[in-house]
């Protein structure tokens, strides 16, 4: 629909309300500076810039001075970026006050960084706060004075952010085409600055394993573990292309639908080879990543295998489980029991054998916590289910039942997946196990998400009485969305089990519930892809990158409340999520379709000729 | 013997009779309307035929088979369905699948055969996505072609009025309750959805029940109409018997004041 600004009487006659923005509001720019200092201050003080200072991402800029100009930039975007307008109105022009208001926003975040500065500089605070050393600013390295003195560096600190603000402003003058080429060179410089070590261990594991001469583009990219000067410019510029190209006006056919338009044979052809491709790169994929990489992927699957799990439960069928890790531990005990031949049945089985027996297990787990709780909605839900995850936790720590379960001694020597005459030793030859069992996962989601029983579950999470009314009849379908859920938790503790060879009751606490939780809530409630990029970010990067362990809990905390905030919806909504929880913009593209499909329909004129009647 | 056959059904919230001692048959293929002031007990008559309330006493039996008791699932799949006073819709299924929800009691795939994909189980699905089109056509063209795939809170009003009625139509029953069917629509979708109603009774030879407050409408449509007031059936008999009845009068309109 074209852009039609509104008459100008129009807006007058309608009152303030409609008039539209003027552009950039200053004092909306002072409080986004005021929020990014003390986001500063907060990440200097709780010792976040510290710790990451010793891991430089991009030249000799480091992890934690990264966040700090991060802070500076991202404010200072925010802070110059004019006010949406509804469609149909003008948008303000670009001018010199989304400049200004980039300036103000750092300019204030630098100042409110300054007085910290000096307040830290002038009293010993580190009794209450631990992490304000002494070689944040007094002792070198002088950390937040950039190795200055107090005065020089106060200077520095607020030029420096005040400069960025107003660079991050005036990315708004730029055509929204060129702006976001821009982004994306910024973001991917970032990315690739962090992920050094990934970008590094693939492009020589490709050499070794394919024979292709990748390692050298490494040593080109990449100087002492970061970015270096050439790699930032490569990486940009491709970035930057890459956008531009994505963007520009020549509309090429979606790829889905050229490979609609061939014929069948042909295509069945391309999904074949396509799907062989990614078989042998997958099958490659953890020789190339080798063993460190490798092993931090076999943690995210396994907490992908849960969060599949609890998105059968929370995403589809709309019941709030907290105390999911029980059937996660249900699934590592299980195992252990039967394979471990030092477990008290002493049976030492093969894993194979013993995965009915977690489908069982954990199936009857899942009985058991969802019986209760049939006739318990929301909150009392979570709150009830908290307390099952706590007490599966006790009773395999109790003494109670340590002759079966081993109490806090837990359960040793559990052995590895053979398959064969092949045992699955080591995280490399681990990650093929994990991969099954995540595909399978999918799989399991993707069918059941479609079909009678996914409709089920979904008619419950939206009424469940109406749901009982149209003949669901909602003991079995949430009997069925928590025994499926166990079950995919079963597994994720089956192969936990495993790939620690040893399983103590302290693993299976409530952090587990809730990371996973967090996991499928900022992914992407309901959408498989988004709960696997979620599991790859949330529980992969923290393992890759071993400063943020310390951290790692703020972060989600901070993570939840921006998406909460700004994207309900998550990394990779599910289509009807995005909808939902954006009401309002919907109901308008709503109003708008229904209206221009009614002057269709009146097009063609009186009542539709009935097809129905026939059958 | 009726269709549906209701025995002194008795509902008490608190201190308050909702529905007092209730008789009252439906024979098949009868439109039969349910009229009285608010308060009646006639949004709570339904609610104990579909067991979405529980009975405190009195018999409902459908074909002579006693159904108090049973879950709402098991009394759709028994061939009572209903709409609701305020629409009730899955808001964020689309169109399709809200009626599609509606085929969960006459299909039976469970979770083996839809992770299998079995051959079972696409007929089955492609016979549910065919009926749940079959029932939405029953609108013309106001609910199919692309609003299939809109999410049902997207619709109008009187869209979604039409979508909880396909909705009900879709579970093949025996009888549909229709609680306010017109609410909400102007004159023109009004006469529209009774030249429905009675379309759909010649065609398929369910009983209607409808709760009604639009005169011109129960007038039109219905081949019985009993009133109920303060939960006990004060009159039944077609439009023209009832319309006449003292008590009826009375109900609506209170006690004349000549006696004083």
């Amino acid at each position: 629909m074209a852009e039609q600004a509104i008459p100008a009487e129009v807006l007058e006659a309608a009152g303030p309300t409609l008039l539209p923005a003027r552009g950039v509001d200053l004092r909306r720019s002072a409080r986004l500076g005021l929020t990014a200092g003390g986001v500063a201050v907060f990440v200097s003080a709780n010792g976040m810039v510290e710790a990451f200072s010793k891991r430089d991402i991009v030249g000799p800029i480091s992890l934690g001075y990264a966040m700090l100009l991060g802070v500076a930039l991202g404010f200072g975007y925010l802070a110059g970026r004019p006010p949406q307008v509804l469609q149909g109105f003008a948008a303000p022009r670009p001018g010199w006050r989304n400049l200004v208001g980039g300036l103000l926003a750092g300019a204030v975040a630098g100042a409110v960084m300054a007085v910290f500065l000096v307040l830290i500089a002038t009293f010993e605070v580190r009794r209450i706060f631990l992490n304000i050393g002494p070689e944040l600013v007094r002792e070198a390295p002088r950390l937040l004075t950039v190795g200055q003195d107090l005065g020089p560096g106060l200077a520095l600190i607020f030029g420096l952010a005040t400069a960025l603000g107003g660079l991050a402003g005036t990315l708004h003058l730029l055509r929204e085409r060129w702006r976001r080429a821009v982004l994306a060179a910024v973001l991917w410089v970032v990315l690739f600055g962090l992920l050094a070590s990934v970008v590094i261990q693939v492009l020589r594991g490709i050499q070794t394993q394919l024979r292709l001469w990748t390692a050298p583009i490494a040593d080109v990219l990449y100087a002492g573990g970061a970015l270096s000067v050439a790699g930032v410019a490569l990486v940009a510029a491709a970035a930057f292309g890459a956008s531009l190209l994505r963007t520009s006006g020549r509309r090429r056919r979606p790829l889905r639908r050229r490979l609609d338009q061939l014929p069948d044979t042909s295509r069945r052809l391309v999904r074949v080879a396509v799907l062989a491709v990614l078989l042998l790169g997958l099958g490659l994929l953890p020789q190339i990543l080798g063993s460190f990489l490798s092993e931090v992927l076999n943690i995210a699957g396994i907490f992908l295998l849960m969060a599949l799990g609890l998105n059968i439960v929370v995403g589809f069928a709309g019941l709030l489980d907290l105390g999911y890790v029980a059937f996660f531990a249900v699934g590592a005990y299980t195992t252990a029991l039967l394979i471990s031949p030092q477990s008290s049945l002493g049976l030492g089985w093969v894993f194979w054998a013993a995965v009915p027996f977690v489908i069982l297990a954990s199936a009857v787990a899942g009985l058991m916590v969802g019986t209760p709780v049939l006739r318990m909605r929301g909150d009392y839900l979570a709150i009830v289910t908290l307390g099952f995850g706590e007490i599966a936790r006790l009773l395999f720590l109790s003494d109670w039942l340590k002759p079966v379960f081993g109490g806090a001694q837990g359960i040793i020597r559990i052995r590895d997946i053979t398959i064969g005459p092949v045992e699955l030793r080591g995280p490399q030859a681990f990650f093929y196990a994990i991969f099954l069992f995540v595909l399978l996962a999918t799989y399991i989601t993707y069918a059941l998400q479609d079909s009678r029983i996914g409709r089920a579950w979904a008619a419950m999470r939206e009424d469940e009485s109406v749901a009982e009314a149209m003949g669901v009849n909602i003991v079995v379908a949430k009997l069925s969305a928590f025994v499926v859920g166990a079950m995919l938790a079963g597994f994720g503790g089956a192969l936990f089990a495993t790939k620690i060879g040893s399983i103590f009751p302290h693993s299976f606490n409530v952090i587990v519930s809730i990371t996973v939780l967090v996991v499928i809530i900022v992914g992407g409630m309901a959408s498989v892809p988004g709960v696997v990029v979620g599991a790859l970010v949330l529980v992969g990067l923290p393992e890759l990158l071993r400063e943020f362990e310390e951290y790692r809990f703020l972060l989600y905390g901070a993570l939840l409340i921006f998406m909460m905030v700004n994207r309900p919806e998550g990394f990779i909504p599910s289509g009807r999520r995005a909808q939902e929880l954006h009401e309002e913009d919907m109901a308008q593209d709503a109003w708008l379709r229904e209206r221009a499909a009614d002057e269709r329909e009146a097009d063609v004129t009186a009542p539709a000729p009935r097809k129905a009647g026939e059958g | 013997m009726a269709l549906l056959g209701i025995r002194g059904l008795t509902k008490d919230f608190g201190g308050i009779r909702a529905v007092n001692g209730l008789d009252l048959d439906v024979d098949a293929g009868q439109i039969i309307s349910v009229i009285g002031p608010n308060g009646a007990g006639k949004t709570t008559l339904f609610n104990l035929i579909t067991g979405m309330a529980p009975v405190d006493a009195g018999e409902i039996a459908l074909d002579g088979h006693d159904i108090v008791g049973l879950r709402p699932s098991q009394i759709l799949g028994l061939g009572i369905a209903r709409t609701f006073q305020n629409v009730r819709l899955f808001p964020e299924m689309t169109v399709r699948e809200n009626v599609m929800v509606a085929r969960h009691c006459r299909t039976r795939s469970g979770m083996l055969t839809a992770i299998l994909r079995l051959p079972s189980f696409r007929r089955e699905e492609a016979q549910t996505r065919r009926r749940a089109e079959d029932a939405l056509a029953f609108f013309g063209a106001r609910l199919v072609g692309w609003r299939l795939e809109t999410p049902a809170r997207s619709l109008s009003y009187a869209n979604r009025r039409r979508l909880e009625i396909a909705r009900a139509i879709a579970s093949d029953p025996r009888l549909l309750l229709l609680d306010e069917p017109t609410a909400g629509m102007n004159p023109q979708e009004t006469q529209e959805l009774t030249g429905l109603i009675h379309k759909l009774r010649d065609r398929t030879g369910i009983a209607i029940v409808l709760i009604e407050h639009d005169m011109r409408v129960v007038k039109g449509i219905s081949e019985r109409v009993v009133v109920l007031d303060y939960g006990q059936k004060i009159a039944d008999g077609t439009y023209r018997e009832v319309a006449g009845n003292e008590r009826v009068i009375e109900a609506y309109l209170g006690r004349r004041a000549t006696q004083a």
